[in-house]
């Protein structure tokens, strides 16, 4: 693969692969059924006991 | 669940760490028989008597039944993290000290005693901080906050001990390897080919222990701590391997030869040393802030939406960014642009996670006033937010013309590792020590207030009068006179930083004071003394925050 190419397949499929990566992490902590399992996770620190 | 009750016998656990260790006692032995090398004869009957004396103890200790009780978290090894990151912390922050003292005066050093040069203890500065004190930072709030928050004692059982010391036999190879020379010249990464064997040996069990552990978690979503200090451990096994490749002359020698050179090896060696800085000193300490600071402000993260993303988009981002370091140089132009746009990309997750943090005091700002611990915690992520601001500007290559290999870059770094990675740390350090020893408070609040002020003096000190002397030595580089030729040869320049090279050693004077005070103050509390005459009063979340057993 010569310079060109390389410099082509980074500057769009590469771009493309990272806006969609973003776009999955923005979709998962919106998407609705994710609330309460937020919430749960960031009160985690004051619930300790080990049982 | 277990019974808890101390096991009985030895468990496979302990039989395997057993076998583990006569293995390597006995090729130790066969080894430091072969070599002809001193060097190396030194280093393997260190590596020898380390393994033998892991043996011993684990005789004395494992027959004896190890205590392994599930219904416990182990406090055991987060007492000894705790020690030994207070104490290889004062041990580099004093060769710091002395290697700032040398370059303000030249004499300082001595001829004669060539071991104690600049050049051999830098070195041990750098490892020592980052590795040694900031290593077992991040090992002993790892193993306490994955504990925490996944509600399941560490997994692995005696292994989080060969975890512990094997990773303090690595500190002791790599300082007195340098010492004595030996030295593979990799910034950050500079111990030889065996050292790097035992190095990724023991962080693949740290790996192993961490994962075991999220894998008897009791919830199904991993708190976002955990998911910081799990991109550190991966990511710094990855970087550890690949920068380190190399091929020895002889196995019963030191030497080795990196598997690349020319400006691959360049690039392979900033690849490296910039993601030690964005997966050590960043992600790692990351998980520190996102478990301490919302403990100690007794108070949920600001926003877990957010956390999220900060996670994302910096661990996709800072990867590419190490290009930045090699501006100027053979490296191809478009591989310098890509590392340049990838480190302003960073200021989005660096500053999201900033203020995550910061903002997580919303509603509770009297804190600040009222806890020291706490300002600590949030002045380091304050600095967290400066130096990530200040990387990225360094990072644009035409600013980068007029900072690179100037002082600018030494203040940078430092306002990150004393600011941000130093105060993180003892802020968290004040948090454990009454924890697990099972104290109501830290012996006294006075001596938190005296070393936070001491250290932040200490820093600004630092930090301005490298700027200065900075910029000064990369202006006079580039000046010219009206014929064109340069204004000041390089020993003008040379001199005229010599007042802020005394700045720069009496500030990190300071920053040695506090952490002396600390360690006193630390010391005390594990003895159980309180201070009778106090100032500033105790602060609520101490007593609130003594878990239940």
């Amino acid at each position: 693969m010569n310079y060109e190419a390389m410099a082509h397949f980074a500057q769009t499929w590469g771009m493309i692969y990272f806006i969609l990566i973003f776009a999955g992490a923005v979709a998962y902590i919106f998407w609705p059924s994710n609330r309460k399992k937020f919430d749960d996770a960031a009160n985690s620190p004051f619930n300790e006991e080990l049982d | 669940m277990e019974k808890s009750m101390p096991r009985k016998g030895m468990g496979l656990d302990v039989l395997t760490l057993a076998v583990v260790l006569i293995v390597l006692s006995v090729l130790g032995l066969l080894w430091s028989a072969g070599t002809q090398d001193p060097l190396l004869q030194i280093h393997t009957w260190i590596m020898t008597g380390a393994f033998v004396l892991g043996l011993i103890a684990l005789a004395m200790k494992g027959f004896a039944g190890l205590d392994n009780d599930q219904s416990r978290y182990n406090e055991g090894i987060i007492k000894a993290g705790i020690i030994a990151t207070m104490f290889w912390g004062i041990v580099g922050f004093l060769v710091g000290v002395i290697i700032a003292f040398q370059l303000a005066f030249p004499a300082l050093n001595i001829e004669g005693i060539g071991w104690l040069n600049f050049g051999r203890l830098r070195p041990i500065h750098t490892s020592a901080v980052i590795f040694a004190f900031g290593g077992n930072a991040l090992m002993v709030t790892s193993f306490y906050v994955v504990q925490r928050t996944n509600r399941a004692r560490l997994a692995g059982g005696v292994w989080t001990w060969f975890v512990f010391w094997g990773y303090q036999l690595f500190i002791l190879l790599a300082a007195s390897g340098y010492i004595m020379g030996v030295t593979q010249s990799r910034e950050y990464a500079e111990p030889e080919w065996y050292v790097d064997i035992w190095l990724t040996v023991v962080w693949v069990s740290y790996l192993l222990v961490f994962l075991g552990t999220l894998m008897k978690r009791k919830q199904a979503h991993i708190y976002v701590a955990n998911w910081f200090y799990l991109a550190f451990i991966v990511t710094v096994a990855m970087l550890h391997i690949v920068n380190n490749l190399a091929m020895p002359v002889t196995l019963y020698g030191i030497k080795s030869y990196s598997a690349f050179s020319g400006v691959q090896d360049a690039l392979t060696q900033w690849w490296y040393g910039h993601n030690a800085v964005g997966f050590f000193l960043t992600a790692g300490f990351l998980g520190i802030m996102y478990y301490f600071v919302p403990k100690r402000a007794e108070r949920p993260i600001y926003s877990y939406r957010l956390s999220i993303i900060h996670f994302w988009a910096l661990i996709f981002t800072y990867i590419w960014a190490g290009p930045h370091h090699l501006h100027y140089t053979a490296l191809p132009e478009w591989t310098q642009t890509l590392g340049m746009v990838f480190s302003i990309v960073l200021w989005m997750p660096s500053w999201g996670g900033m203020i995550n943090g910061l903002m997580t005091l919303s509603g509770a700002w009297d804190k600040l006033r009222t806890d020291p611990v706490m300002r600590m915690l949030v002045v380091s992520v304050a600095f967290y937010g400066m130096s990530t601001f200040e990387g990225p500007v360094m990072a644009i290559r035409s600013v980068n013309s007029l900072s690179h290999y100037t002082d600018w870059t030494i203040g940078h770094v430092h306002s990150g590792t004393l600011g941000w990675v130093g105060f993180v740390t003892f802020g968290a350090i004040y948090c454990l020590v009454p924890w697990v020893w099972k104290r109501k408070r830290l012996y006294s609040n006075d001596m938190v207030e005296w070393h936070f002020w001491i250290a932040t003096i200490g820093i600004v000190f630092y930090i301005t009068s490298m700027w200065v002397s900075g910029i000064m030595q990369g202006l006079m580089w580039r000046a010219y006179n009206s014929f064109g030729f340069l204004e000041y040869s390089f020993v003008e320049t040379v001199e005229a930083m010599h007042p802020y090279y005394i700045i720069r050693a009496t500030g990190g004077l300071l920053y040695l004071t506090g952490a002396l005070i600390m360690a006193y103050n630390i010391w005390r509390t594990i003895r159980g003394d309180v201070r009778k005459v106090e100032s500033v009063p105790e602060a609520e979340p101490l007593a609130a925050a003594i878990p239940a057993e």
